[in-house]
């Protein structure tokens, strides 16, 4: 699974991107981010606030139970600032 | 059509190619954006902002903008449409997006601009990066932005 973090989440966890292999019962998007959490303390400190952490799988905006599988591109970014 | 880059835009040059040879457009709408030097918070020490990088995503951007100027052109009889959004380093005074509709009519190029950077500003996968005296900041979204975008939700 490719993970890209944007602006600030990008600067908190000190990469733009990467490839991760989250274990079977990560089966939706909520699962994901507190499977981060557990990685290490910069994941937990990044995704503490989750009214600021948004989610695009594959391009497009989605919720907490939207399914991610292996093969997809999940963003993390905060709520856009662009205009 | 949809334009993300770096370079600056000449808006005359492209509200001309919006309408060259056209003889059913009646009014053209724009909007443009520009890097404002404001003070902050007085509480935030009144910092001058010294340059603003814009990031985005990549090809989520691209399709974003796509689907929201769709939107536009469902919702109002548009003869044309552009956004231009730049990323990169910019200076205050520089522009940053244009935004432009071309109609028959002057209400439908109206409405339809305003639609279109208010949905731009809450759903384009763009974020600001303010340098200051005291270091970089992220601009923090607005609830006002949220506002403008939600009055043109339907349900």
């Amino acid at each position: 699974m490719k993970l890209l973090y944007f602006a600030w989440l990008r600067g908190k966890l000190g990469k733009a991107s990467e490839e991760l292999s989250p274990p079977p019962g990560v089966a939706t998007v909520g699962q994901l981010l507190d499977w981060l959490e557990t990685l290490s303390p910069a994941y937990k400190a990044a995704l503490a606030d989750r009214r600021v952490v948004k989610v695009a799988v594959n391009l497009e905006y989605v919720g907490a139970e939207h399914p991610v599988a292996p093969g997809d591109e999940v963003a993390l970014f905060p709520p856009v600032t662009g205009g | 059509m949809i334009r993300v880059q770096e370079a600056d835009f000449d808006i005359g040059a492209e509200l001309a190619q919006l309408t060259d040879g056209r003889r059913d457009i009646g009014g053209v709408a724009c909007f443009v954006g520009l890097v404002r030097d404001m003070l902050r918070k007085p509480e935030a020490g009144e910092e001058s902002i010294t340059a603003m990088t814009l990031e985005h995503y990549p090809g989520m951007t691209e399709k974003r903008l796509a689907e929201i100027e769709a939107e536009a052109r469902a919702r109002w009889p548009l003869e044309g449409s552009l956004i231009i959004h730049r990323v990169g380093r910019l200076l205050p005074g520089e522009r940053i997006v244009l935004v432009a509709t071309a109609s028959s009519h002057r209400q439908a190029a109206l409405e339809s601009c305003q639609f279109l950077i208010d949905w731009l500003k809450t759903q384009a996968p763009f974020w600001k990066l303010e340098e200051t005296s005291s270091g970089a900041h992220w601009v923090a979204a607005r609830a006002s932005d949220d506002q403008a975008a939600e009055r043109w939700r339907r349900s």
